[in-house]
């Protein structure tokens, strides 16, 4: 097809036809979707990828002369080259699959910092950090003697950030694109750009990022990108870790097995190339499959009218739910993703989930693997809407009427 | 609104939620314990005064959601009195309710006013809520100073 060709405009009811779940119902309600922070919905051009695979193509990968195992592995292999041009990454090699975000960050703490970690060293992350942006490397600082220092964030959920929290002890900046609990989106390539003056490694926690905007690794910068498909509206059990060649080569292996070796005898075993080295095991084939066709789907749509009818949503909500009584808004930064976490005076948020998710209307409630933001701001839990570019403004008033429901039980 | 959810938030629930019942630090408790929920982040301390073997006292300290603040505030209101073998009972009977099939049976004399959690058992997410309090009290009683989950 010809990049010249205009591209139809966006209209919001027609990309929801993509998405079979979506026509469902919920307690009798049509659902209301709004907990995509959490897992988005599947359009069915992925669902159909994933089911042509396994009726057509499922083999292994990479090691049958057989006619299957080519078209697996060229099913595969193809996956990574969509997500190395998603991305924007120099180098196929560059792409490593994983399980999701949270096992790329898990190899990294394993195979690029704790090998480096002296007693004394510091690891710097944010207080908006998801768990798995803190566990890996609580986990390895431990080990090492090394510990975790915080760049902390003001009411509003921004970074206070100061260079000076960059130290000659620092061995690794990670930080979040975009919060899961508060929606801020950092400015990643300033932090970036300020670690690599130094000389400081980074990795960028990108799952609530890459399902709202484009990603470049190459113009941020970074070392390392992590990212789960399930949050991309693909398939759930497939991530990415995106990590520079050089450092990529340097590294040992994460996991032994099938796939990372080049020879085993019982005296040595030599490893693989990159990717293949992280990739040992039999790897999720169907979910990178279903990835490719979530990139594929998403290209074919028009990023800034998507961006565009997010921005709208996420105005709207966040003006309609202040003028819900009672209602605050956690999370309140210049620049957001469209999310929207919130606390209702004198209502537990299980009590909102629960009220809401009887009118069909599904957001989270808790603490969203996020405690230290919640202990920033003094709350146990919290509730969330999140949005994906196929909610509808119709559904954002439908979240207020059912607060208003909520309300009325409570009053 | 449906009709489950009305059976859920019974106003004498959401009575005890807005007024609970002795939520009160106890000074003089002969045995108290510590609750988490990790699900919701519900905490809860729980408690008891023991005089020859009855629950001369029960109080609980904490935040939560309206199923677990209610469900709190009606233990302490039920329990007031009662041997520690009877409470056990109760709490017995009170699971069976909660864990129940919808529109099995109550066991109305035993459980009294508690029996207005019946319509917990429509929403198995919400027993960890309704049992929290009571999980707690059992660890009191027990004289287990450990930290209880619901999990």
């Amino acid at each position: 097809m010809h990049r010249t060709l205009a591209r139809p405009a966006f209209d919001v009811e027609t990309v929801r036809k993509d998405f079979p779940i979506l026509q469902g119902h919920v307690w009798c309600k049509p659902l209301v979707y709004l907990d995509n922070a959490a897992t988005s919905q599947k359009p069915r051009a992925v669902l159909e990828a994933v089911d042509r695979y396994y009726r057509e193509h499922n083999s292994n990968v990479h090691r049958g002369v057989h006619w299957l195992s080519g078209a697996a592995t060229k099913d595969y292999e193809g996956a990574r080259d969509k997500v190395r041009a998603w991305l924007n990454a120099a180098g196929r090699e560059e792409i490593v699959f994983t399980r999701g975000t949270t096992e790329s960050i898990n190899l990294v703490a394993r195979s690029f910092l704790r090998p480096r970690l002296k007693p004394g060293d510091e690891v710097l992350v944010t207080e908006m950090e998801h768990h798995s942006n803190i566990v890996p490397w609580q986990i390895v600082c431990g080990e090492a003697g090394a510990k975790l220092s915080v760049v902390p964030i003001d009411d509003r959920g921004e970074l206070l950030f100061d260079e000076k929290l960059l130290t000659p002890r620092t061995r690794l900046f990670a930080f979040v694109h975009a919060s899961n609990a508060l929606g801020t989106l950092n400015p990643a390539k300033d932090l970036v750009r300020a670690a690599r003056a130094r000389g400081i490694p980074t990795l960028v926690d990108g799952a609530q990022a890459v399902p709202h905007m484009r990603v470049d690794v190459r113009d941020l910068g970074c070392d390392f990108y992590a990212f789960s498909g399930h949050k991309l509206f693909g398939p759930t059990g497939i991530g990415v870790l995106y990590g520079r060649k050089e450092l990529l080569d340097a590294m040992p292996p994460y996991q032994g097995g099938g796939e990372m070796i080049r020879r085993v005898t019982f005296e040595k075993t030599t490893w693989n190339d990159i990717p293949y080295k992280f990739e040992a095991g039999t790897p999720d084939i169907a979910g990178a499959v279903g990835l490719g066709a979530a990139l594929d789907y998403l290209g074919a749509l028009d990023a800034e009218a998507l961006h565009d009818h997010e921005a709208t949503l996420l105005a709207r909500a966040t003006e309609a739910l202040s003028a819900v009584r009672g209602l605050r808004i956690l999370g309140t930064a210049r620049r957001k993703v469209s999310l929207v976490t919130f606390d209702l005076e004198g209502v537990h948020p299980h009590d909102i989930g629960q009220i809401l998710d009887q009118e069909g209307v599904a957001v989270r409630t808790g603490h969203h693997c996020a405690q230290p933001v919640m202990d920033r701001f003094g709350v146990p839990a919290t509730a969330r809407a999140s949005f994906a570019f196929y909610n509808t403004l119709a559904e954002v008033d439908a979240l207020v009427a059912a607060l208003g429901k909520v309300r009325e039980l409570f009053a | 609104m449906s009709d489950e959810l009305r059976e859920l938030y019974q106003e004498l629930i959401l009575d005890h939620n807005k007024k609970p019942r002795n939520r009160r630090v106890m000074a003089d408790a002969t045995a108290d314990a510590d609750g988490y929920n990790p699900l919701c982040g519900d905490k809860i301390h729980v408690f008891v005064k023991v005089e020859g073997g009855r629950i001369a006292d029960v109080s609980f300290d904490g935040i939560g959601c309206a199923i677990s603040t209610a469900s709190a505030s009606l233990m302490t209101t039920s329990l007031k009195g009662k041997t520690l073998a009877e409470a056990r009972e109760i709490f017995e009977r009170f699971h069976e309710m909660v864990t129940g099939e919808p529109g099995a049976p109550v066991d109305g004399e035993a459980l009294g006013k508690l029996a207005v959690f019946q319509g917990v058992c429509e929403f198995p997410v919400r027993v960890k809520c309704a049992t929290l309090a009571w999980h707690t009290l059992k660890a009191a009683i027990d004289r287990s100073q450990d930290r209880v989950t619901t999990e």
